[in-house]
């Protein structure tokens, strides 16, 4: 019984250290950059002094374009885009699985297709669609949600396929159907609660794929907080401004999705507490 | 509540090449529990899905109190269902989950939660209201599926093996309480199973199902005793398929004259079916053997008979059966019931 024990022990032991060392890996590897990027943007204009004139000349940007503006679109575009994607996708993916199953291989297909295609072949393909919304609806950039909305389909698809895992969706829409739910009912009401992870985890990287595009809006002539961004780095002789601008588009996105995540989750389990004492 | 009659009238049902169901016919008095019982593959799952508007006849009509109702949509056919499978919403807490079907029927909050807390109480779990699916046992989330389905006065209950993911003792526990409600309530109701045991304890009339049609439909006891095919006979308990000769409407089996239920049955050598229980150990029967094995099952005791050429089953008072360890040599005679040909 000891030996077993102690066998069980040390394998534990193995596995802790491997854990820190595949931890500390990444950790390495993702923070690295990170700090040269931050170490950049505080970099003084004489050798080895230190300066946040680089983070100040952010603040005192005043365009055109405007920061603000920028970072008002920008957070329009993503709820906007997440909005799109959850009516277009979430019936979607709910019905292939229900209806439709040997459709599952095919959607899925198309919905991981904007992966394969580069960011410039697609605005290749887009700017006349564009130019013809230009001049026939709006000029806003929030025109832009439609290219995003396509961009998003791989990853919120995945996101919602995986949520949708765990569920045994055809029980539980034949008991909501046999009890008088309507498909609107059993969709909106039986299994999107049911698979709230999923949604929320499609939401936040569609949401963290509006915020950090730069490309396609940049091309398109449109402006986003990533294009004001570039435009703040490009008005100033300061090297420093490109890396303090970078810095502040990935803290702003990294901060979004932080607080999002965590209102999402405790919003979950808020509503399960107050069932539990209701 | 008063039950309504239920009328399935050539029911067809093709998946590909299979034949799921071949022109069922089938009606259900008001208030009176059908089970169908059969093999898998039978179509008794079919059948009860067509009912439930769950998938669409190929041909036929499903019509509850009158009304032809084959192309209602499932949701407009106020039919109460209990799934294999649990099927509770796991977001909802037990009361919310009864009341779902009301709150879709508009009826107010406060009528909600009574009507809610009156089926709980049917089912006994009113403790449990406030509780999700994943706090609950199997038991007594199927309890819970029973109380929402009953929640909206069903014009028909239907039950899809819902005890099967269960263990036996909650099993028979639950299966005695449906059988309760569904008498208190009066709901007509279908039942599906595969478990004989099951079928024949709770059922009003019990449907025997083979390749897409009802092979016989009766009372628990005419199914069990007299079998109307072999079918039946051997799916219903166990049976002995013995040799006789039939001569003039009876048949002789190693010395015991057995009338035929079928007299019309020509002269001939044929196998004749014979349950454990009409098989009898006596002093000096026509028929010896030696016992090799002995199945203790409760009361009564199944002793397995080897004859030399063939094997036969006898189902004895334990009692009795202690009397006869493996090895005995014993002397059994058939008790003179009508047997069907095989």
């Amino acid at each position: 019984m000891a030996a077993v024990r102690g066998l069980h022990a040390r394998r534990q032991r193995r596995l802790n250290v491997f854990r820190y060392v595949v931890f500390t890996v990444f950790g390495l590897f993702f923070l690295l950059p990170l700090l040269a990027m931050l170490r950049f943007s505080l970099e003084g204009s004489t050798g080895g002094s230190w300066s946040l004139s680089a983070w100040g000349q952010i603040a005192s940007y005043a365009g055109p374009p405007p920061l603000l503006s920028g970072v008002e679109i920008t957070l329009e575009l993503a709820v906007i885009t997440c909005l799109v994607m959850l009516v277009l996708l979430v019936p979607t993916v709910i019905w292939v699985r229900l209806r439709v199953r040997w459709m599952t291989r095919l959607i899925e297909a198309l919905c991981l297709l904007p992966l394969t295609i580069p960011a410039i072949v697609l605005v290749v393909g887009l700017a006349p669609i564009y130019r013809v919304l230009r001049q026939q609806f709006s000029l806003s950039a929030l025109q832009l949600f439609w290219v995003y909305v396509i961009l998003a389909l791989p990853y919120a698809y995945r996101a919602l396929a995986a949520g949708l895992e765990g569920v045994d969706v055809k029980t539980l829409s034949e008991a909501a159907r046999s009890l008088g739910a309507g498909w609107t009912t059993v969709i909106w009401r039986v299994i999107v609660p049911n698979m709230r992870q999923g949604v929320l985890n499609a939401m936040l990287l569609t949401g963290a794929l509006v915020l950090g595009e730069f490309t396609i809006a940049y091309l398109l002539l449109y402006t986003n907080l990533q294009v004001t961004l570039f435009a703040v780095s490009r008005g100033t002789p300061n090297a420093g401004v490109l890396f303090s601008t970078s810095s502040a588009a990935l803290l702003f996105a990294f901060v979004l999705l932080l607080i999002l995540s965590y209102v999402g989750r405790r919003n979950g389990r808020q509503s399960e507490r107050s069932k539990v004492s209701k | 509540m008063t039950g309504v009659e239920v009328s399935l009238r050539g029911l067809h049902r093709r998946y590909g090449p299979v034949v799921a169901l071949d022109g069922l016919d089938l009606t259900l008095a008001p208030g009176e529990l059908v089970a169908l019982l059969g093999p898998s593959g039978c179509g008794k799952t079919t059948t009860l899905r067509l009912l439930a508007g769950l998938e669409d006849a190929d041909g036929g009509q499903v019509a509850v109190g009158g009304t032809d109702i084959t192309h209602v949509p499932s949701n407009k056919r106020d039919m109460g269902m209990v799934f294999q499978a649990y099927s509770l919403f796991p977001h909802m807490t037990v009361r919310d989950n009864v009341a779902f079907g009301l709150k879709l029927r508009r009826v107010g909050r406060t009528e909600r939660e009574r009507r809610a807390m009156e089926m709980l109480e049917l089912v006994g779990l009113t403790e449990q209201a406030g509780r999700y699916a994943h706090q609950l046992s199997g038991g007594q989330q199927q309890r819970v599926a029973l109380a929402r389905a009953l929640a909206i006065s069903p014009k028909v209950l239907l039950l899809d093996e819902p005890l099967s993911a269960l263990d036996a003792k909650v099993r028979a526990q639950l299966r005695d309480e449906i059988r309760r409600i569904q008498l208190e309530v009066g709901t007509t109701t279908l039942f599906v199973t595969h478990d004989q045991e099951e079928a024949l304890a709770i059922a009003d009339r019990v449907g025997v199902m083979r390749d897409g049609h009802i092979e016989q439909l009766g009372t628990p006891t005419d199914i069990y005793s007299r079998p109307a095919t072999s079918f039946v006979a051997e799916f219903v308990g166990l049976t002995n398929r013995l040799a006789g000769t039939v001569t003039g409407g009876s048949v002789n089996v190693r010395g015991c004259v057995l009338p035929l239920a079928d007299p019309a049955t020509p002269d001939g050598q044929a196998t004749v079916l014979v349950r454990p229980e009409a098989v009898t150990v006596s002093q000096s029967g026509p028929i010896t053997g030696t016992v090799i094995a002995v199945t203790f099952l409760g009361a009564s005791s199944r002793i397995t008979v080897d004859l030399g050429d063939t094997t036969v089953l006898a189902q004895l008072p334990t009692s009795d059966a202690t009397a006869l360890p493996a090895g005995s040599a014993v002397a059994l005679t058939i008790r003179p019931d009508p047997v069907l040909v095989a």
